[in-house]
């Protein structure tokens, strides 16, 4: 058992358990007597971290035997924090059991979180698609979305994956072939309120069906997805969106932010300079984790553009962006609609692209989709991937699902869900097809052999 | 090459066989991949057989799709250091990620040709005893189209000079490129020819039932005129199932996964 050796008034008092061999109670008095000590420093703070397997206290009876042994030498609060709270908060490492190495990574650059084989992601701006894509964008990886032509589902994509980078305030390079592009960036959404954050996390909670007072459940599973867990912290990696909410205009300052048209231009010369001289400035130097940057361009082959038709001149600047954008920290996010490319070309782009994704619009009123899928009336759309990012890594990520359905969660925030299969009406007599049964009855539920 | 774990990928192709004269050398591999299913881990499997430390080939690796620092991570849990082998001038690694031949039509050939001119100098600047063990890979081919603007002409002049360097030098020249951009063309001639001219085929594709955490595709390989060992030649078709991992690829005979 080991215990700061006289440690000076502003030192951090702490507390080293080794629980298999040390019961609790004599933790609780060795850590009093050590706050005894030091009656006069300002801010004593005791860090007990404790394996969950090993102590079967709870954390209220805990805190509340800790507080009684050592209320009277010191007015502060006594706060039962959970370990990566612990660990943020005070300065130096406090106990070799903690698990949950993972907290570390969140003190870098705010929105960039370390990820397997040397690769760094940022997020995409939808949880779900974060989750689904384990992590996020990666850094230095071109991301396409092949749009549909009858529904702007890939705009909602844009706009959340614009809005992340601002609210991180990452560089932001946007590239339209409308008219004005910059008027696109009062539509972007913004973070939602804190306060409906708390209560959809209490409402979730509460849905998860037990509640178990030990949440043992937060240091098990290493690999649980470290956005979840610091809700109350401003940077979070990826922020919960509000559509009907527009983006602060401070966050879109011409530093910032730069907006490309491209409609008008003969060819793809000039956007490839802006892309060069932008990417240039996040340059990829070894160890460093500097400010990501990204780069949306929408609608890349739109037929408004003169370099519509330039079949290889558009491949040329694919490839050369993927060339430069592989030793930087950005991402760059490629909207375009694959019908107006001959289908020889359009598998040349998803062959260059490093994650791809589609969108598609689902019709309404379609009654046979009503009665295949369940919650068919929310649905705005389908969004299915098709390929994930592997940097570094030759193994291929094969998804459980790969076809999501969008949903606006009290129209106003974007999720993504499996598709379930609505439950099969009973009284059609479907399940027991007449086909299969030995008896050849097409009574439905009786069991004959 | 005995010692080795030998898998059914390394038998399909030949390397079975006793490693003095390198199985593959004088011989065209063109390796095809779609979207849903890449075939660079075959390309990843050749790099770490060739630089076996029974063999003395080098690797000339004209990249067009990754940088180094790609293929260094994913060889080094291979089990094979990209670095050391730079170092002792075994892998000589060109990074064509950013060439763009000009756009004039006279001179788009001009990048390629200087490529070509830049492999064949450095197979000549090598010393004697290496020279007659060089392999040459191309990551991958429809990047090179695009490089040269579309010149599927010039895209194919350039690898029939490398073709003609295989029968020279007793090189090997393996490729990488995606049969599905092909299929929909009407006169794919320059995967037909690549088809033609290669003596080794390899074909990744999903399974028909989708892909699967398990098995992630399956490996068609044509061998043409292997003749080897038994002094037979004639056509050998192969066909597993493949499971990519980060240390290994693990190939197995359908139905046949314990």
């Amino acid at each position: 058992m080991k215990a700061a050796q006289t440690p000076h008034k502003k030192e951090v008092p702490c507390v080293f358990g080794r629980p298999p061999q040390l019961p609790i109670t004599k933790i609780i008095r060795l850590s009093a007597a050590l706050l005894a000590r030091h009656r006069r420093c300002s801010t004593p703070t005791a860090a007990l971290s404790l394996p969950p397997r090993v102590c079967s206290l709870r954390p209220e009876s805990l805190s509340c035997r800790l507080s009684t042994i050592y209320s009277w030498h010191f007015t502060g609060k006594t706060k039962l924090c959970s370990v990566d709270a612990a660990m943020a908060t005070t300065k130096p490492r406090l106990s070799s059991f903690s698990r949950n190495l993972s907290a570390v990574s969140s003190s870098q650059t705010p929105g960039v979180k370390c990820g397997p084989n040397g690769t760094m992601f940022v997020s995409s701006g939808i949880a779900d698609l974060d989750k689904i894509l384990g992590g996020g964008f990666p850094l230095g990886s071109l991301v396409m979305v092949m749009e549909d032509a009858e529904a702007p589902h890939h705009m909602l994509l844009l706009r959340n994956f614009m809005s992340q980078g601002l609210v991180h305030g990452q560089p932001l390079l946007y590239a339209s072939p409308s008219k004005d592009p910059r008027g696109f960036l009062g539509t972007l959404p913004s973070p939602a309120s804190l306060k409906h954050d708390k209560s959809r996390d209490r409402e979730s909670e509460q849905e998860k069906g037990l509640r178990i007072a030990w949440q043992y459940k937060k240091y098990m599973g290493e690999n649980q997805p470290n956005f979840d867990s610091h809700r109350d912290n401003k940077q979070d990696y990826c922020n919960e969106f509000d559509l009907r909410k527009p983006l602060e205009r401070h966050y879109f300052t011409r530093q910032r932010v730069n907006c490309v048209g491209i409609q008008d231009s003969k060819n793809l010369a000039a956007l490839q300079e802006h892309c060069a001289s932008f990417l240039a400035q996040h340059q990829r130097n070894d160890g460093s984790c500097a400010l990501a940057g990204r780069i949306a361009i929408q609608s890349l082959c739109a037929p408004q553009c003169e370099h519509s038709n330039m079949d290889w001149e558009m491949l040329s600047f694919i490839k050369s962006l993927k060339g430069m954008v592989r030793s930087s920290n950005a991402v760059v996010v490629i909207t375009f609609p694959p019908s107006l490319l001959s289908l020889s070309s359009t598998k040349r782009w998803q062959h260059m692209a490093d994650t791809l994704l589609s969108v598609a619009a689902i019709p309404d009123e379609d009654k046979e989709l009503a009665k295949l899928l369940s919650g068919y009336q929310d649905m705005v759309g389908l969004l299915n991937v098709h390929k994930v990012a592997r940097l570094n890594t030759q193994v291929p990520f094969i998804l459980e699902a790969t076809t999501f359905s969008i949903k606006l969660q009290k129209r106003r925030f974007l999720v993504l869900e499996c598709l379930n299969q609505a439950p099969v009406d009973g009284s059609s007599g479907s399940s027991y097809g007449t086909s299969g049964s030995c008896s050849g009855s097409s009574k439905a539920g009786t069991l004959d052999f | 090459m005995e010692n080795q774990n030998l898998n059914l990928l390394d038998r399909a192709l030949g390397l079975d066989g006793p490693s003095e004269p390198w199985p593959l050398s004088g011989r065209v591999v063109l390796i095809e991949d779609c979207v849903e299913t890449s075939g660079s881990f075959v390309l990843h499997q050749l790099v770490k057989r060739s630089l076996s430390p029974t063999s003395s080939n080098v690797i000339i690796f004209v990249a067009f799709a990754n940088p180094f620092s790609h293929y260094d991570r994913i060889l080094r849990k291979l089990g094979c250091n990209l670095v050391t082998q730079r170092d002792n001038k075994r892998f000589i690694f060109f990074d064509m990620l950013m060439l763009r031949c000009p756009d004039e039509g006279k001179s788009s050939e001009g990048g390629l040709v200087l490529l070509y001119e830049k492999i064949l100098k450095t197979i000549c600047g090598l010393p004697g005893d290496k020279k007659d063990y060089v392999t040459i890979m191309i990551d991958d081919i429809s990047l090179v189209e695009v490089a040269a603007n579309g010149g599927s002409d010039y895209v194919l002049d350039f690898l029939h000079y490398c073709h003609a360097l295989t029968s020279e030098f007793d090189c090997s020249l393996i490729t990488l490129n995606h049969e599905d951009i092909y299929s929909s063309m009407e006169r794919p001639t320059l995967i037909l020819q690549m088809e033609y001219l290669a003596d080794i085929l390899i074909k990744a594709e999903p399974l028909s039932t989708g892909l699967a955490t398990d098995v992630h595709g399956q490996l068609t390989v044509l061998n043409k005129g292997t003749s080897h060992r038994l002094g037979r030649s004639g056509n050998k078709i192969h066909n597993f199932h493949y499971k990519v991992k980060e240390n290994t690829v693990e190939y197995f005979y359908p139905g046949s996964r314990v």
